[in-house]
């Protein structure tokens, strides 16, 4: 089992395998050259390699069973993409990016990248340095999809591809979009980015079916962006991004509790945005994003201290 | 009497009667074949390697793809225009024309619908947007108003044409030839009788009336796809007037050509007259002053105010890396043929020929100006990404597809030059006959 992937991917495959070896041990006592449990009794012809391993079973028992009887568990996209395309009952996600934190070290985006096998070259996470005039001090900001209330890119996709859940993430079903781009020439922030060619992928991730949730795999000729991790939102965890930034620069949370939180810290969001002064970006172009930001003020670094990360 | 009409009668079938291809036709014809064929050859590997092989990347995610679709409709136009707006103005003199406008019509409807599947990351998923389409997307009013057009431009192609069909069958000169069955096919049924000539003529009256509303809807419609957006340079109030102004003016640059071309190589001084051009002459005259118009008050007004957004974008237009293209699209599609044209003797078939020429290439530039710069200049500053995504320029794929798209659009009005009179025998006979 240890060869098996990180994180929760293994966490259920490590629970399917246990149970499934449970069975196998249970199978091998009786009559140890067939599996009479399994649906393919007759196809299956094991013969015991006499080694053995140690499992978890289900009940919380460490048990023992011959490595024959360890059979791969497919990957199973976590939700179904009808419930994909629903949301998660009652929430309203939102995320608060604190300018006056970042220093362009891009953890954000290595792990984002990492996590969504993104595209050499492309980032759903871009920190870019901003500065609104010229005679006013530079800063870093790192911006994602900003999760529309009213997401010009979902309004003008043709073929509902991409679309807005009720808890306020907006999503893309891989397996219907035509690779029309017009969502791409929609998005005021220029957050999308398209998979030209056939995306490099380790084997396993590429045989997967499209989740939605995971955005996992991309696919030739469709949409990609940002899609604030529902997967692990769904599992109560951080978005990637949130937990890999050493600075607490992301702060993610539900609207309706009104607490945003970067792992280390929590804050009641109103009070975060009347206290700092938080606001979204172009509002005037009645997106309503829902991605907040809190002003770049008293950063106590200089904004060389990441220069050395842009890549410009 | 009788016998100097039916005379003459004689002469103008025989003159208007499809020919076939002469050396130099059978070249045009193989030239067009192998541009298509090139642009096939670049699609198979568009489809087999991705998009990737477009010079398009994630910021400009349109390109030379959706400007020449934009082209392609704008031509289409014209159909419209000469066919329906002239008819109900009651203008004779354009009867010649109308064939030929909606033969270029159908021709640029069918090609500007290929390109956007061309321009599609997964064409094979084209039923979508039947299956699945949503009608608050623009894209959806497109494929709506475009396959009407489309429809309602066969059919005005098609029942003005049934009289003529019927002198094809009956003509001993074409009765032997290929397209025989085609003829028959389309119109054995068209005895030419009181009561049919009824129907067809109040039908040709409908669809005329009914497809100035579309042909505006369709043009509108695709300047909405680049208006429903925020971009600096698309998001305007007026794109839609702009673009059908502008839309016309390249219509009926493209007739002109045609008309030129098409007595040249069939000889028909007596059917496609000087008066003919110089009356096209003056039209175009027009049209490239009201697109003139539009064109000021889209870029005048946003330079203005110069609006943050709008600033880099008008900037790189008008004095920056565009400024080369930007201008000499306004000079050579407008202000050029404009001085020309003003005088009689630029209104003479040659001189008329070259301004048509010029009014094509520059409409289509400026469809290209319209859609890549916009592209350019995103709100947020382009961070982080390759060098290649900062700029564009068209890889061969494109160029070559593109070019095969403009050359199939040309070898179908040659082909149906070829099948079909291309002046209305019936109703030139029928004129004749009235004066
Ligand atoms: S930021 Fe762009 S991609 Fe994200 S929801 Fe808004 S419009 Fe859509
Ligand atoms: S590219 Fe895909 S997601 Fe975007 S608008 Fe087109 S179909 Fe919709």
């Amino acid at each position: 089992m240890s060869e098996l992937t990180n994180g929760s991917q293994s966490r259920r495959a490590f629970l399917s395998g246990a149970a499934l070896a449970a069975v196998s041990a249970a199978a091998a006592s009786c009559n140890h050259l067939k599996d009479p449990f399994s649906t393919q009794a007759a196809a299956l012809d094991v013969t015991p390699t006499g080694e053995k391993v140690k499992l978890l079973s289900v009940d919380g028992e460490v048990i023992e069973v011959d490595r024959a009887f360890l059979k791969p568990v497919p990957h199973l996209p976590s939700v179904t993409n009808a419930e994909a395309r629903v949301g998660i009952p009652g929430k309203k996600f939102v995320m608060v990016i604190d300018l006056a934190r970042c220093k362009n070290l891009k953890r954000c985006q290595a792990a984002c990248d990492h996590m969504h096998h993104i595209q050499d070259g492309q980032n759903w996470i871009k920190v870019q340095k901003m500065q609104e005039s010229a005679h006013t001090a530079p800063y870093w900001q790192p911006t994602t999809c900003m999760h529309c209330d009213e997401p010009p890119c979902v309004k003008v996709c043709p073929v509902d591809a991409t679309f807005k859940r009720q808890d306020g993430i907006v999503l893309i079903d891989s397996d219907r979009c035509i690779g029309c781009r017009f969502c791409m020439a929609a998005c005021p922030y220029s957050t999308r980015v398209f998979n030209w060619n056939e995306p490099v992928l380790p084997k396993e991730i590429a045989k997967q079916p499209y989740c939605a949730e995971t955005s996992v795999p991309q696919k030739k000729g469709t949409v990609g962006k940002c899609d604030f991790c529902p997967d692990m939102t769904r599992r109560g965890e951080l978005p990637h991004c949130v937990s890999a930034c050493p600075n607490g620069v992301f702060f993610f949370g539900d609207l309706n509790e009104d607490s945003v939180t970067n792992g280390a810290e929590t804050f009641r969001f109103s009070d975060l945005m009347r206290d700092k002064a938080g606001y979204r970006l172009m509002e005037d172009l009645g997106t309503r994003p829902s991605v907040y930001y809190l002003p770049p003020v008293n950063r106590n670094f200089p904004i060389e201290a990441g220069e050395e990360n842009d890549k410009g | 009497m009788e016998r100097t009409i039916a005379l003459r009668e004689e002469q103008v079938i025989e003159d208007l009667l499809p020919r076939k291809f002469g050396k130099t036709g059978q070249l045009w014809v193989g030239v067009l074949s192998c541009i298509c064929l090139v642009g096939l050859y670049a699609y198979y590997r568009q489809l087999r390697y991705g998009l990737g092989v477009t010079a398009m990347r994630d910021y400009v995610s349109w390109g030379l793809y959706i400007s020449n679709f934009v082209f392609f409709v704008a031509i289409s136009l014209v159909g419209s225009l000469i066919t329906a707006i002239l008819r109900l103005a009651n203008v004779k003199w354009s009867t010649p024309l109308t064939r030929i406008a909606e033969m270029i019509a159908i021709a640029a409807i069918m090609f500007a619908a290929l390109i956007i599947i061309v321009d599609m990351g997964r064409p094979e998923r084209l039923l979508n947007v039947f299956a699945h389409g949503r009608i608050q997307s623009p894209i959806i009013w497109d494929v709506v108003v475009i396959t009407t057009y489309f429809f309602i431009s066969c059919l005005l192609l098609y029942l003005p044409l049934l009289p003529d069909i019927k002198i094809l069958i009956d003509h001993q000169r074409t009765a032997t030839r290929p397209f025989q069955r085609l003829y028959r096919f389309l119109g054995s049924f068209w005895k030419g009788n009181t009561g049919q000539v009824a129907i067809s003529d109040r039908a040709i009256n409908i669809l005329c009336i009914t497809i100035i509303p579309v042909a505006f809807g369709i043009h509108t419609v695709t300047s909405w796809l680049f208006a429903t957006t925020f971009r600096p340079g698309w998001d305007s109030t007026n794109f839609g007037a702009y673009f059908i102004s502008g839309a016309f003016l390249a219509g009926s640059g493209a007739v002109v050509v045609a008309m030129y071309v098409v007595r040249k190589a069939y000889g028909m001084d007596h059917y496609i007259t000087d008066d003919h051009f110089d009356k096209m002459g003056k039209i175009v005259v027009l049209l490239a002053l009201v697109y003139l118009y539009f064109n000021i008050s889209e870029y005048l007004l946003p330079a203005f105010k110069m609006k943050e957004g709008e600033d880099a974008h008008l900037r790189e237009l008008f004095s920056g890396d565009w400024a080369l293209r930007f201008w000499a699209t306004i000079f050579i599609s407008m202000l050029l043929p404009m001085v020309i044209l003003l005088f009689p003797k630029g209104r003479r078939p040659l001189p008329m020929f070259l301004v048509g020429i010029m009014v094509v290439i520059g409409a289509w530039f400026k469809r290209y100006i319209i859609v890549v710069p916009s592209m350019l200049h995103p709100f947020l500053p382009m961070h982080d990404v390759p060098l290649s995504y900062k700029s564009y320029f068209p890889s061969w794929e494109e160029w070559a597809i593109a070019c095969g798209s403009l050359a199939g659009g040309m070898l179908v009005i040659t082909l149906l030059i070829r099948i079909f009179p291309i002046v209305p025998i019936h109703e030139t006979i029928e004129e004749m006959k009235a004066n």
